[in-house]
């Protein structure tokens, strides 16, 4: 965990990460290659390419059979990466994710990037909003959502090492950095970035920094905020969670991803089942998305920091 | 079954795998009476090239060692037609052959389509169609790249190949078309694909659902070298295809194989119905004697 002062960080985007991590590992000999769909320059898989040409598959605009040659190169002892923007290597080849790699456990990274809200002007049809949904409800799979440039490198690094699937969820957006070089993600884990006592915030992906934002707000309201960056969305550190919504009694889930399926309704499963919390939760309301910049669609949609200290105060009015 | 004099490489021998093939097709309609359901039509259409491959000597591979490093590789892209792997696998000592009684039954090894992490020698999950042709390209990719650079070793002296087959409905699947794309402008040259023509899908013939032309044609336009096999019910002529495909190396190969669906028992060939529904006892006393009287048995004993 780094300074998390939410002035003066530098921004970047978490897609940046990924070429750049693909590099580190070859280089540190693990067999890894990515398999792209005419997008390598977008999601930066094209700098593993330019390490060794061989290590970049680009099988051009065909997103299954970027699953499938993925799977079948994970069947020679390689680590294999898929890329692609979210809407299509998700969606376009979910039939592929589900039956040949979960459902055989292939040593398959599915990482795409331009996910959410953060393609902006490209427009709603760009937009994934449903990715996590898609990849939690999949046995075999794990999906990470990190928050910024240098957890997405963790999380790229810790995907090659787990065997079998992963989902690591990338954005194009630059967003604020949280963490510091070599920080450790965990499969299951969680990172308490600030302490509170009145609400808790769970975040992941790009809604960290707005969480963080939002806990800067709420404290000069004299609100204590926990926030919390639930970065592994599946398997979810339950206990942290449990812990902290007994400790402020409020959670508040902020994600840039549609309520249904996502990390805040997994959140919600776990506190109505186990330990009932009074909750509110910030992402996409059943909607799809629409033409304009990231941060106008942030607070046009009500995902920003204003929208998570409105739900906060919700839950203490 | 073919033509006995017709030359054939050395570990073929067609005595050998029509009875092979002969005792697959006894095992696939005994093991779908017992599961009361599966896929009999197009197991039968396939039979023979899967037993020419597994018993005539063109698959490289050891059964006592699944994972062996520099084997060949067979991807069942149509995976309803499990109960013909299943058959073949059993037959060559993959698992004991009680496990065929189990085949679609809680807790078995043999689900009703092949679960690579359920049963040995099942290479690829395969099931959803379309898919074993992209996977297949990406293992014969990676086998290819290993190969060249010498870290992978052969038992068969060559270079490791990939089969991959697939029903001909399948190849309505769009995504068969992006793998062919692909294997073809990567030169792969140890892939081979063999099409299970055997003109029949679940609502119908092919050419009353969605046409697929001239298959050979499409893969040749697409940049396969391409084999016309005639009868791929012929274990002798489908050994010459799959010889041949295997030898040329200056890209993936495509083996149409004209096949009869339902073949070797009188009431399932080319019928539609019997794409996916098991024989009753009786159906399958029936198609038992058709098997055995292919085969030569005058009588079956013990049954």
């Amino acid at each position: 965990m780094a300074d998390t002062q939410t002035q003066s960080r530098p921004a970047r985007a978490t897609r940046e990460a990924f070429g750049e991590t693909l590099v580190e590992l070859a280089e540190q000999g693990l067999p890894v290659v990515a398999v792209d769909a005419d997008l390598a320059g977008s999601t930066t898989t094209k700098k593993l390419g330019a390490y060794d040409p061989e290590l970049l598959v680009d099988v051009g605009i065909a997103e299954q059979d970027m699953v499938g040659v993925a799977a079948g190169l994970s069947l020679t002892g390689r680590i294999a990466f898929t890329g692609s923007f979210a809407v299509f290597g998700t969606g376009r080849c979910y039939d592929q994710i589900r039956n040949t790699v979960c459902y055989g456990r292939l040593n398959v990274k599915v990482c795409p990037t331009h996910a959410g809200l953060s393609v902006g002007p490209d427009g709603g049809s760009h937009q994934m909003l449903e990715d996590i949904a898609l990849m939690s409800a999949l046995p075999n799979m794990r999906v990470i959502v990190p928050a910024d440039y240098e957890s997405a490198r963790s999380a790229l690094r810790l995907a090659a090492r787990v065997d079998g699937p992963v989902y690591v969820r990338m954005g194009r957006a630059k967003v604020p950095q949280v963490y510091d070089a070599g920080c450790e993600l965990s499969l299951g884990g969680s990172c308490l970035l600030r302490e509170g006592t009145d609400v808790t915030l769970l975040a992941c992906g790009v809604e960290v920094d707005q969480a963080l934002r939002a806990c800067d707000e709420l404290a000069r309201e004299g609100v204590s905020a926990e926030v919390i960056d639930v970065y592994s969305v599946k398997p979810l550190d339950e206990a942290a969670i449990l812990a902290s919504a007994l400790k402020t009694g409020r959670v508040v889930t902020c994600e840039e991803h549609m309520l249904a399926g996502g990390m805040g309704s997994v959140v919600a499963s776990l506190l109505s089942e186990r330990q009932p919390t009074p909750m509110r939760m910030v992402g996409m309301r059943d909607s799809f998305g629409t033409s304009g910049s990231f941060e106008e669609l942030l607070s046009h949609f009500g995902m920003d920091a204003a929208a998570i200290c409105e739900a906060a105060r919700s839950l203490l009015a | 079954m073919g033509d006995r004099s017709t030359a054939a490489p050395a570990g073929f021998d067609a005595d050998r795998v029509c009875a092979a093939a002969a005792q697959m097709r006894r095992d696939i309609v005994t093991m779908l009476e017992k599961a009361g359901s599966g896929h009999p039509g197009g197991s039968l259409s396939a039979t023979d090239i899967i037993a020419t491959l597994y018993f005539g000597g063109v698959l490289r591979h050891d059964p006592s060692d699944p994972q062996m490093p520099g084997r060949d590789r067979f991807i069942l892209s149509k995976g309803h037609a499990a109960p013909a792997l299943y058959a073949a696998l059993a037959q060559d000592g993959y698992f004991p052959r009680e496990w065929l009684d189990t085949l679609r039954k809680l807790g078995s090894h043999l689900q009703g389509h092949p679960d690579m992490r359920k049963c040995p020698g099942v290479e690829v999950s395969t099931g959803s169609l379309g898919q074993g042709l992209a996977v297949g390209s990406g293992m014969a990719l990676g086998m290819h790249r290993d190969w060249a650079r010498g870290d992978s070793a052969s038992p068969a002296g060559r270079e490791p190949q990939v089969f991959v087959m697939m029903g001909d409905g399948e190849l309505q699947e769009g995504e068969v078309w992006e793998a062919a794309m692909f294997a073809a402008s990567r030169r792969l040259p140890n892939l081979v694909a063999i099409v299970d023509n055997n003109t029949l899908q679940i609502d119908g013939h092919l050419d009353d659902v969605v046409s697929l032309g001239d298959i050979c044609a499409k893969f040749s336009a697409f940049g396969w070298f391409t084999i016309d096999l005639a009868d791929g019910n012929d274990v002798v002529e489908a050994n010459e295809a799959l010889t041949r495909a295997v030898a040329y190396d200056a890209g993936p190969v495509a083996i149409v194989a004209h096949t009869i669906k339902g073949k070797g028992v009188s009431f399932m060939e080319n019928q539609v119905g019997w794409h996916g529904k098991a024989p009753s006892a009786e159906q399958l006393a029936q198609a038992l004697a058709d098997i055995d009287a292919a085969a030569g048995v005058a009588e079956r004993k013990g049954c």
